[in-house]
This record gives C-alpha cells, structure tokens and sequence, in this order.
C-alpha cells in the first residue's frame, strides 16, 4: 500500500495511471513558468505546479492533469490555470474517454490573485463545457493541502469525485475561517474538527464525493476505473434534484439546538447515519457502508 | 452605486425589483422584452443560503422563460466564512449555481454580469465569472485581496508589490485591472441603458477572456499556454 497523500504529484501519475502511459505536455523542459513570480522574486517551478497530458487508464485514453500540492500548495496562477484550460480544450476536441483532475489546491494563488481568480473561473467554464459534451470528469482528492477555494467549486462541477478519508474538501480554510471570525467560530488546531467539517468521510455521508477511498493509490486507480465510463450530464431534472438536495440540507439543522453539540454529528445524524457520533473512530470500510442513499 | 438608482437608471421608475435581505430580483421589461434580474446588495457575504436563493431564480427562468436574458447584479464581499458554510457544503452550493447559470447559457439565455459595487474572490466566480460575459460600472472595485493583506500572506514587501502593481494589473485591485486582464468585457459608462442594449445584442456566447487579455496587454500568458496545450505533440 503506497500512500497517495505523500506522493507527489508525478508520483501519482506514474503510479495511477497504466505503467509508462503518461505523455506529457508542456513538460517541466519547455519551462513555460509564470511570469508574475520571476517579477516578485519568488521560487519558481518549470510546470507552474501542474503536469498535464495524455495516459492510458486500464486500457482507455484518458487525459490527466496533477496539481503539485507541495509548490505554492497547488495554488492556480496564470498559467497553471491555462494549462487546466488548455487540457480540457483539448479534451473536447480529441474526445478521450475520461479526464482526470488530480486535484491538491488551496485555490487561487495569491501571489497573481487576480489572474488566478479569471483562471479558476475559465478551468469552471472548460470543465463545463468537457461535462456536457458527455466525457466525464473524475476529480481525485487525498493530497495533503487538500482541495480549497475555487478548486473546490471546480471539484463539484465534476461528474464524479473520489476522496480518501485524509482528503478535505471545502471553501474556505480553517485558518481563513478563524482569521476572520475568531477561534470559536472555527479552531483550526482541532485536527478531528477539521476533517468533520472538510474531511473525506463527512462529504462521503452528505454524497459530496462520490467514493471514499483508502489513503492508497491502488485504491485511487481502481475507483477512477470503476467512474471512467459515468458520464453525468447537467439537465434540468438533475439541477432541480441537486437544489432540492441541497435546500433540504440547508434547512436540517433549522430546528435543532446545536450549542455545545457537534454540528457534524448532527448533519449526519438528521441524513439518516445511525451512530453519527462513532463515525470518526470508525474505519473507511466501516464508513462506507453507513451511506444510506 | 445603490442597486436602488443603478436599476432606476436601467428600467425606470417602475422597475419592479425586490429587495429581502441582501437579495436582488426581478423581472424587469427592457426595450419592451423581459428580462430577469438577479442579485445581491450590502456587500452580502454569499453562502449556502444566498447561492441557493439565486440558483433557484437561474432555474426557474430555464424552466417557466426559455430564451429570457438574465442579468446578474453583484455586489459581494466574497464568500461566507463560517464553518456552518462549509459544513453544509458551501463550494457544493457555489458549484450547483454556477452550473445552472453555464446550463442557462447552453440553453440560448444571454447571461450578463454587472459589478456594480464590489465583487471578491468566491462571491464572484459563480456569478460575473460564469455569465457570458461580465462587465463593471467605473467606481466599482473588483479584487482578491488588497495589497496589505496580500503582502502579509505573500510575506513580500508592500512597496514592492505596490510599485509592480503599476506595470502589472495581476499584483493590485481595480476594474480597470480586471478589464486589461481580460476578466471584465468592458465599463459601462455614460448612457447604462445603451450599454445594455449594447451587452444584450453583442456578447459573445465563447469565453473570450484569455484572448482578450491577451490582445489587451493585461494577461499575456493565458491564451498562449492554452494554445501550446492544444498543439503539443
């Protein structure tokens, strides 16, 4: 068992995708790097953070992009924005018969914010576009830095998104959330209140991911196989279900007084988990079993 | 601008619009044709609640008024920070509204986005950013973050972003900086309602952001890389 959080990200690649099929482009040789950091002074990296290309996934064409979690924490710049962009153009021309988004990113660089915030918004229109001419997007996320800010909007307009239990995915940081509303609000020292808020199993109860899987990489690629073929497109039904979805979750702790109680538990427990409580103790496979729709 | 006057300015006197809270609508007639509008006021913070509450608009329009142009008004402080938000799955909501906007456009809607006071980070990528295309009035303010807040996390001096903000509009706040960049299509100014005639006739329905910046000076990487992506052997 090889642990996908502590890979980096052409680790992943290698590792996920079938042996050796991984063609890159733009590769860190061409050097084609951001220009706002090399103004700044600031460390720069030959593939602005993210190796796009072509592979093979048990056989089928897929096209694959990896964030390097471990630069800039996967933050999207200029042009790590256009090389997303770039890929799903090119996957909607030459129609592979997935794309792989190994998502690690706080979101938008704040080093080019400004770039970065127009970038993250075309990656949502590309993507959008990749989705509803019937080529799914699988979203990957266990990489330690997690999967924040407009990545995680980006992630939800996927057809399909796997998570490790390790994997978070949200908006926000805790940290941003304590910085603006004090400790009380959000303690983002408190590791278990972390990942009931953010974490792979709280969005694998509330079916924000799609599969829950171990911190492995051989359990990544088997769950982006078993996804390859779900393409998922966006039509009125399916939009209506997801508000009714969602506006019934807004309202579930309406009458509930959640003072001094874990507001996790008590989502989980008003979706009908038994034992919401335990849930955090409880093993991935445990976890998985508990999903009730 | 208040919403109050800027929509005075569009629609008249009557123009029908609602305000609940920090929630924009209406349904408006312009140039004899109706239009729906959508937004937000006092700077909202958008959350799941007021994702959701604009979504339903978006998908009420698809639904009961196919073809209908759909206006998005945005003044945001950015997205919510609490940890309910986040609980409830708040870039779930985000996502789920800009997918009914992008699945509006689809559906021959002309989507237009109007910054009319500020707009931030996450309470504007799903809305301006997904519209076909955004524009701004000239006093509004458009930004991730500005320049202190940015040097304290970027732990780079403050004179030194502030000087390269100068020559570079991806360092410091500004419409104008959105416009060279190629995020926003263009300020309104002067005579709104020939702008939104303007906005309604002739956006385009591509996403033309990356060229623009590019033709622009603003962004000039953007277009090129995507371009390189889609040649590489």
């Amino acid at each position: 068992m090889i642990s996908y959080a502590e890979c980096s990200a052409r680790e992943r690649l290698a590792l996920l995708l079938d042996a050796g099929s991984f063609h890159e482009w733009l590769p860190p040789s061409e050097r084609v790097m951001s220009p706002h950091l090399a103004q700044l002074g600031v460390p720069s990296a030959f593939d602005d953070g993210v190796a796009v290309g072509r592979a093979t996934l048990d056989g089928r064409s897929v096209f694959v992009a990896a964030q390097e979690g471990a630069f800039m924490g996967g933050g999207v710049g200029e042009v790590h924005g256009a090389k997303l962009v770039g890929l799903m153009q090119r996957a909607l021309r030459d129609r592979p018969a997935a794309v792989l988004l190994l998502a690690e990113s706080g979101g938008v660089r704040l080093h080019e914010a400004n770039a970065g915030l127009i970038a993250v918004s075309e990656v949502m229109r590309a993507l959008l576009d990749v989705r509803a001419a019937g080529i799914p997007v699988l979203v990957l996320i266990g990489g330690a830095n997690g999967c924040f800010g407009g990545m995680g909007i980006v992630a939800r307009c996927a057809d399909h998104i796997v998570m490790s239990d390790v994997g978070r995915l949200a908006m926000s940081g805790p940290e941003v959330i304590e910085a603006s509303h004090g400790v009380d609000e959000f303690d983002s020292r408190d590791r278990a209140l972390v990942w009931r808020t953010t974490g792979g199993k709280h969005r694998w109860l509330t079916g924000d991911c799609d599969a829950l899987v171990e911190d492995d990489v051989a359990a990544f690629r088997a769950a982006a196989i078993a996804a390859i073929g779900e393409s998922k497109p966006f039509t009125p039904a399916a939009l209506e279900q997801e508000h009714a979805l969602l506006t019934k979750r807004l309202h579930a702790l309406d009458t509930t007084d959640t003072t001094d109680r874990d507001e996790a538990a008590l989502l989980w427990s008003a979706l009908g988990i038994a034992d919401a409580r335990q849930v955090p103790e409880l093993s991935v496979e445990a976890v998985r079993a508990l999903r009730t729709a | 601008m208040q919403w109050n006057s800027l929509v005075t300015q569009l629609f008249g006197p009557y123009h029908g619009m609602r305000e609940d809270g920090d929630f924009l609508q209406g349904e408006v007639i312009f140039d004899g044709e109706p239009v729906a509008v959508i937004g937000t006021t006092n700077h909202a913070p958008i959350g799941v609640r007021l994702a959701l509450a604009q979504a339903r608009v978006v998908l009420d329009t698809i639904t009961q008024h196919p073809g209908r142009p759909i206006l998005l008004l945005i003044d945001t402080q950015g997205q919510q920070l609490r940890r309910r938000d986040e609980l409830l799955g708040i870039n779930r909501a985000m996502a789920h509204l800009g997918a009914s906007i992008d699945l509006a456009r689809r559906r021959g809607h002309r989507v237009i986005g109007l910054v009319y006071d500020q707009a931030l980070s996450g309470g504007f990528i799903t809305s301006g950013l997904i519209a076909d295309a955004c524009y701004a009035l000239p006093d509004a303010e458009i930004r991730v973050m500005r320049i202190p807040a940015m040097a304290r996390v970027t732990k780079l001096p403050e004179e030194k972003l502030t000087a390269l903000s100068q020559s570079n509009p991806v360092f410091a706040p500004g419409v104008q900086n959105y416009v060279a960049m190629g995020g926003v299509r263009a300020l309104w100014r002067g005579d709104l309602q020939a702008c939104l005639r303007d906005a309604l006739a002739h956006t385009p329905t591509e996403d033309r952001r990356a060229r623009d910046g590019a033709e622009r000076g603003g962004r000039r990487m953007a277009a090129a890389v995507v371009q390189r992506v889609l040649d590489a052997a």
